[in-house]
């Protein structure tokens, strides 16, 4: 493996650790209930009429 | 003449083409139906409400589309933003984040619903429309401007007395939830048919022009317009699932570049963040110079013997 191909898989490995992180921590703070509470409605302005 | 260029030419390479578009084109029709599949909601005009409306699809796919299974990315970041009075929206960047790092711009090429119809409408006619590169280039930088301006900023930062502000992308852009949502749901519904106004055929002369424009120009909407495109673009060069380009097996006739729907030239532009990873290039290639890698924890130069 070259330089650049061992940064991209360095930056690559980060990238995911963090991901996982960041969904961990939206899981602890109910995070998806917010976005399970606007995916259950009709979204009016998605659809184009509010 | 090498082995591969021999088989190509003597038809396994061309069985193995086939076959590996079989593949790509069945993976393709069984995401339409994963991020859709509630088929009742058409019928009735009602939207899921099953539990994995909480998680977001790696895809652009309207949660107010009667089919739809998952929350789309774009949505849910938007309302995070909009709603979640200044705290950051850890839940979608974070999936948002991880589908980048490991599947990055595949996700346009082969698992995309709004991909699919655009595929399937650039085969209407043959005819293309070349856009002037110095325009096309600039045009190109406009999905990032949306991304900025629509999805982040406008939903962040202009809220109204109760703190809450709007979707602006899905407002007043958003041609996949007019597709998907707006005319399915209004067509199902008589009460909603009766509260469309000027928004809404504003959606739809929006969703025309993506649609002619899809006609004329290949990807024309993941090429200019698409947000998540953008923000996937940004891990193209660390994603796990990338092309490579093996330079010593090239025989530089060219296929590739002539049949990449994001009017790319493969030999030159490997990495570059609009390729979609489609896979059409390594279909072509009659030297099987190109190829489609998927590698998780190791990345090889994109570049072979150069």
């Amino acid at each position: 493996m070259d330089n650049t191909g061992r940064t991209a898989a360095l930056i690559r490995a980060v990238l995911i650790i963090t991901g996982a992180i960041l969904i961990t921590i939206g899981i602890l703070g109910k995070e998806y209930v917010s976005v399970f509470n606007k995916a259950v409605r009709i979204c009016l302005e998605c659809i184009g009429i509010g | 003449m090498s082995g591969m260029h021999r088989d190509r030419l003597n038809g396994n390479g061309i069985r193995r083409e086939k076959q590996r578009r079989t593949v790509r084109n069945v993976i393709r029709i069984a995401s339409l139906f994963l991020f859709n599949g509630y088929l009742t909601g058409f019928r009735n005009g009602r939207i899921f409400t099953g539990r994995t409306k909480s998680v977001c699809v790696p895809v652009l796919n309207c949660y107010s589309c009667p089919g739809a299974l998952g929350a789309c990315p774009i949505g849910s970041l938007q309302a995070a933003l909009g709603t979640s009075g200044g705290r950051f929206p850890f839940y979608v960047l974070g999936t948002l984040m991880l589908f980048g790092a490991v599947l990055g711009r595949l996700t346009c090429g082969l698992l995309c619903p709004f991909g699919l119809i655009q595929d399937l409408l650039a085969k209407i006619t043959s005819k293309r429309i070349t856009v002037p590169k110095k325009t096309d280039r600039l045009l190109r930088y406009l999905k990032y401007a949306v991304l900025a301006l629509f999805v982040i900023i406008l939903p962040a930062f202009f809220r109204d007395d109760f703190g809450s502000s709007v979707p602006w992308f899905c407002k007043y852009i958003c041609p996949a939830g007019t597709l998907e949502g707006g005319i399915p749901l209004t067509l199902a519904d008589r009460a909603l048919r009766e509260m469309t106004g000027p928004l809404f055929w504003w959606k739809v002369l929006l969703l025309a022009a993506v649609i002619a424009g899809s006609v004329f120009i290949e990807r024309f909407f993941c090429r200019y317009l698409c947000p998540l495109g953008a923000f996937y673009s940004l891990f193209s060069r660390v994603s796990a699932a990338r092309m490579k380009i093996d330079s010593s097996a090239c025989i530089s006739c060219g296929k590739c570049g002539s049949v990449c729907p994001m009017a790319l030239d493969p030999v030159r532009q490997i990495s570059s963040a609009e390729c979609i990873l489609c896979g059409r290039c390594a279909d072509i290639c009659p030297a099987e110079a190109v190829s489609l890698r998927f590698s998780l924890f190791s990345v090889n130069a994109l570049r072979e013997k150069d």
